[in-house]
């Protein structure tokens, strides 16, 4: 199986917009509805559920919100989206904004983009200049704009309700769920949070129909993925491929045989070991929000636990206890693994917590940070114990 | 179409922020309350089923889990949880199973929208609570035993519910942090926090101060001041309502008891206690009396015998700010309606140290607004190292002068250089209820089993009045009481059923009363010096069928929405007197009184003090016989005279964003 172009097939800038402003609020969703989309940003929360709720809240405001935080370590294909097909996302944000009855639009933009900053304010200039934006759209009785806000660098800061916050001007820090944004977000208004890919995916629909988008992927995941495939494979780079695809296929793809392991979904993702690379990506088994990091043979994977478990120690938010403490303990137990110091027992203890983190935590970071030590510590049980301890300590 | 909201029927803190922005950076935000828009219309005020481990119930849309499982009587361990404060969900002990739920869900927090399924005893709720305890413990360094929240700590007994019986992950063999002693009221111990943000929640929403925030993120993340600042250097008013929700030791009021039982031992020292009006109705609970179980005279006698030479009623000086504080209001009164000059109405109490400070700091231009008036604690300190003294023919130096209050504040406020009106301090130690009860434990003097005994002479008891100072209103009701009855020569109990002011009392976070001066009486004798002063007019006709306009407001959050009201020259700017207090239910719910503090404790503790107001023949403070006798004695020039000014008056500091 090869890559395939389809959501980054070409866009006649305005025209979804067009498309949609022409249908009615709900026949835009049901559109959407019809192709099947779940969210792009990790979650697969189904897009036209997600819009629905928002339209159907009472509310003299709305917000939509385009997550645009990409923090997910081996993710960029936000960044190539941002670049290459700003039109299409614009138009994308647009339409959503019309489709729940919102006037603003918000595009939350990671810190480290900022470079892209000017040249998306001259699009949302240029669209303008060309009623795509403004006071009545297009001519139609709908008043929308959008603003870019950067954000500080903070990986939590993706989660949507701690980019709410962020965007509040406070702390990013994930908020109690229920409520959800689709009911209380932004400033306590209903609000829809987007990945990037969604609002581009959504675009192209209202363009070229539901049954285009369903052409790919499977039944429970319909369309298309952008993956960033990083890691020990000869062409790495950005691939769209259709949902479905087995991991087996993209190693081929990116000329990555030979890995030992395939980290999909990034730090956050699965661990998943050589023998079961006949797996398929989609929601109904390999979830990701883009992120593909082969790993190949020569790593030591208590070095990838590590890696990941640093990470986490790094970007917990520190509110709930499982995430802020256990992540240091997991990394602890690693280092320990790496000496030979952890006993069996210990280990046992450690994957107990890891499980508690997964239950208790509060948010996706927390509620995911222990499963690459699960998985590294179950697939590969007879590479990480028995290590012989150094002789000096 | 109007917006539909269903909020949790409990009560839920104001979320109002701190407008204050500390110099260079911006004051902290606390969690949000929580509002749910209800889908269908029908679902508001409607009940939802719930199904809680087997048991059957409905509650109405929005109920937490925690509040449905409390009506059947399942107890959910809680820590972060504080039931005067908004909702948190950090610390995710109170972890339950919620059907269509794939992770567990905190029931502090989650709203029954619709019919759902709850286990609370799941492998892995009990699994994930141990770990939550584990992993919490494997940060706290204490040791229990020299720790004053000993058996009254809600990680110890977590701890002990939870069958924590080794330290799974470790646990800390030194401190991390230095413990901060430097302000005169709140001491923090940060080995021992276990980050439920319960402090800072507390002094956002319901102080409105800000003070402290959850700084840094991750295993670094930290309650800490502005850029981690020593609490003395920050404006911090010291009502120690964070200590009464810390839910360990990290936070706690700095203790003098030390230094009292030193005195205590010099037989040259004469140890001097006066008892504010709170503690009585709250030390009960420290020796296992159910709240609202008044001790006052036993405490007496447990006072006495843990050593002190004398105890006193602060309520004496309470009766005797009302004097000051209702002559003082009069005399602004005339000054503004009769002879029509600057007389900064409404006139704002000042018996709270917390409120004084707080104002100093965020309403500095509006300081001439409070009364010059000490609180009692520092005009009975004056009155024993001069009054008391010299009638007893003590050399001052030789005084050691305790307030027993149920604040931290008066620490601060007993410290203040401006409160040395004899030379000495007037009050050398300021001590919270808690504190007291740990010294008479330590005395071995079993409080509950104490014969009853009075306030001793020259000061003997006091009146109702000045009693109901520990409520929130009570001052306002004192002041109703004395200020209709000098005016109208009436007696209070034709204006109000039992002399009872009811519309001041209760917990309401901002209360409003107004009163018609149905008549005027006869000028006392007591006001001939402010009247030859041209302070006062030969007699009351001026007040003749006025409108008396009050307020009341308790914690600073509620006192920040009043201050906000008068400069926006709103209903509160027409007042002519205006009750603050800077901890929320008033004194009973002061920064040192027994811990925990609850909507309900509070109520309790009020009913206590009303209730021996009611029962008391002496109601109203200028009957008060020794207050009479002070100002025949040694206050010869009246209320509001010079000999008062130079003991019982003070002035305050500007300070806004400055400390000093
Ligand atoms: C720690 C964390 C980080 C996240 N980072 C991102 C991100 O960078 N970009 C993104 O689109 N979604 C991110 N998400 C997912 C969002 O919370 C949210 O589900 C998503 O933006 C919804 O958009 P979608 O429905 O279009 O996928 C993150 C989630 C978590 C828990
Ligand atoms: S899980 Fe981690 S990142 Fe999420 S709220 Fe808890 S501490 Fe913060
Ligand atoms: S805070 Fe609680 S658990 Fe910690 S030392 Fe004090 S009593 Fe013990
Ligand atoms: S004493 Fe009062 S003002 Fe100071 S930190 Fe505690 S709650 Fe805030
Ligand atoms: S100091 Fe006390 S109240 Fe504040 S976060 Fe720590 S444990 Fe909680
Ligand atoms: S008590 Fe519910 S999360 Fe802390």
């Amino acid at each position: 199986m090869a890559s395939v172009i389809h959501i980054m097939e070409r866009y006649e800038a305005g025209s979804g917009l067009k498309k949609a402003l022409a249908m009615s609020r709900t026949d835009v969703i049901r559109q959407i509805r019809e192709s099947g989309i779940r969210g792009r940003g990790g979650a697969g929360f189904p897009t036209a559920v997600k819009w629905n709720l928002c339209a159907v809240a009472q509310s003299p405001k709305k917000f939509i919100v385009c997550n645009a935080d990409e923090g997910e370590p081996g993710t960029f294909k936000d960044r190539l989206l941002l670049t290459e097909r700003p039109e299409v996302l614009l138009d994308g944000i647009t339409i959503g904004g019309y489709a729940i009855g919102a006037r603003l639009g918000v595009i939350y933009l990671r810190a480290e983009y900022a470079y892209m900053k000017p040249g998306l304010e001259a699009a949302l200039a240029a669209r303008r200049e060309n009623k795509l934006l403004g006071k009545k759209v297009l001519g139609k009785d709908f008043d929308f704009d959008i603003e870019i806000r950067m954000g500080a660098g903070a990986y939590v800061c993706g989660e949507e309700t701690a980019l709410i916050e962020s965007l509040e001007g406070s702390r990013g820090e994930p908020r109690n769920r229920p409520p959800y944004p689709v009911n209380t977000g932004l400033v306590g208004a209903p609000t829809a949070v987007n990945n990037v890919e969604t609002l581009i995916a959504c675009a192209q629909i209202l363009v070229k129909g539901p049954d285009w988008f369903k052409k790919l992927g499977t039944d429970v995941s319909t369309g298309s993925k952008l993956l960033s495939i990083s890691g020990d494979c000869r062409r790495p780079g950005v691939y769209e491929v259709g949902f479905g695809t087995s991991l087996k296929d993209i190693l081929k793809l990116v000329e990555g045989e030979g890995a030992k392991a395939v980290q999909v979904g990034g730090a956050s993702g699965r661990t998943v070991p050589a023998k079961q690379f006949g797996r398929k990506l989609g929601f109904e088994d390999l979830a990701t929000g883009g992120s593909v990091i082969v790993i190949g043979p020569q790593r030591d994977m208590l070095g990838v636990a590590e890696n990941f478990l640093e990470f986490f120690v790094e970007e917990s938010c520190g509110q709930c206890t499982p995430c802020r403490e256990g992540n240091p303990k997991l990394l602890e137990g690693v280092r320990l693994l790496k000496r030979g110091k952890c006993s069996v027992g210990y280990l046992r203890e450690l994957q107990n917590l890891g499980r508690t983190m997964q239950a208790a935590s509060k948010c996706g970071l927390g509620q995911s940070s222990a499963n690459a030590f699960l998985d590294i510590t179950e697939h590969f049980r007879s590479e990480i114990l028995g290590r012989v301890p150094a002789t000096k300590e | 179409m109007p917006e539909k909201k269903a909020t949790s029927p409990k009560p839920q803190a104001s979320s109002e922020k701190s407008s204050h922005v500390a110099p260079g950076g911006t004051a902290p935000t606390s969690e949000k309350p929580m509002t749910i828009t209800a889908g269908k219309a029908g679902d508001i005020g409607g009940l939802v089923s719930v199904k809680i481990d087997d048991i059957d119930i409905k509650v109405p849309f929005g109920t937490t889990i925690l509040e449905a499982a409390k009506t059947v009587g399942i107890r959910i361990p809680t820590l972060c949880y504080h039931e005067d404060l908004c909702l948190a969900g950090v610390c995710r002990i109170c972890v339950v199973e919620v059907s269509k739920q794939r992770t567990l869900q905190t029931a502090c927090t989650f709203p029954v929208t619709e019919p759902v399924t709850v286990s609370t005893t799941s492998q892995r709720v009990r699994q994930s609570r141990r770990h939550v305890l584990d992993l919490l413990l494997s940060k706290h360094y204490g040791e229990c035993y020299s720790c004053f929240r000993n058996n009254n700590c809600e990680l110890q007994a977590l701890a002990k519910e939870y069958g924590v019986d080794f330290f799974r992950f470790g646990h800390p063999d030194k401190p991390r942090f230095e413990i901060d002693r430097s302000s005169y009221s709140v001491v923090r111990d940060m080995n021992k926090c276990v980050l439920c943000r319960r402090c800072v929640r507390t002094c956002i929403d319901l102080q409105s101060v800000g003070v402290l925030t959850a700084a840094h993120r991750s295993d670094k993340t930290k309650i800490e001041t502005f850029l981690d600042r020593p609490l003395a250097d920050v404006i911090c008013i010291n009502c120690g309502q964070c200590i009464n929700r810390c839910p360990t030791g990290a936070l706690r009021a700095k203790d003098p008891s030390d230094e009292i039982w030193a005195a205590i031992d010099d037989p040259k020292k004469h140890v001097v206690m006066q008892t504010a009006p709170s503690p009585r109705a709250a030390m009960g609970e420290e020796f296992d009396l159910p709240p609202g179980t008044s001790v006052t005279q036993e405490m007496n006698t447990a006072i006495r015998r843990a050593g002190f030479d004398m105890v006193f009623d602060t309520n004496t000086t309470a009766d005797l700010t009302i004097i000051e504080e209702g002559t003082e209001l009069l005399t602004r009164l005339y000054k503004a309606l009769v002879k029509k000059e600057e007389a900064f109405v409404p006139q704002f109490t000042s018996c709270s140290p917390g409120w004084v400070k707080f104002i100093e700091h965020f309403y500095p231009e509006w300081l001439p607004h409070v009364s010059s008036c000490k609180s009692p604690q520092q005009m009975f300190g004056a009155l024993i190292k001069s009054y008391y003294a010299q009638k007893q023919n003590i050399d001052p130096a030789d005084i050691v002068s305790v307030s027993l209050m149920p604040c931290s504040a008066k620490k601060f406020e007993a410290n203040r250089p401006e409160m040395r009106s004899t030379g000495f301090k007037d009050v050398d130690f300021g001590l919270t209820t808690r504190e007291m009860a740990q010294m008479i434990k330590e005395a071995g003097v079993d409080l509950p089993h104490m014969p009853k005994t009075h306030f001793d002479l020259p000061f003997g008891d006091a009146s109702g009045a000045g009693l109901i100072f520990g409520a929130s209103g009570g001052v306002m009701e004192a002041a109703i009481r004395t200020v209709i009855e000098v005016v109208t020569g009436l007696k209070a109990e034709q204006v109000f059923t039992d002399a009872n002011v009811i519309p001041v009392r209760g917990f309401e976070g901002v209360k409003y009363m107004e009163i018609k001066v149905p008549q005027t009486g006869p000028m006392l004798d007591l006001f001939k010096p402010l009247i030859k002063k041209g302070r006062l007019g030969k007699d009351w006709t001026w007040l003749n069928g006025a409108t008396l306009k009050v307020a009341v407001a308790h914690g600073t959050a509620n006192a920040r929405k009043v201050m906000e009201d008068i400069k926006a020259g709103g209903k509160f700017a027409g007042c002519h007197f205006i009750e603050f207090m800077a901890c929320p239910g008033g004194c009973i719910g002061g920064g040192g009184q027994p811990i925990p503090t609850s909507p309900s404790i509070r109520a309790a503790r009020a009913k206590a003090i009303y209730a021996e107001d009611m029962g008391l023949a002496l109601r109203k403070s200028h009957e008060n016989p020794h207050v009479i006798k002070l100002y025949e004695e040694f206050l010869t020039d009246g209320p509001c005279g010079e000999q008062s000014h130079k003991y019982l008056h003070t002035h305050y500091t500007p300070r806004g964003d400055y400390l000093v």
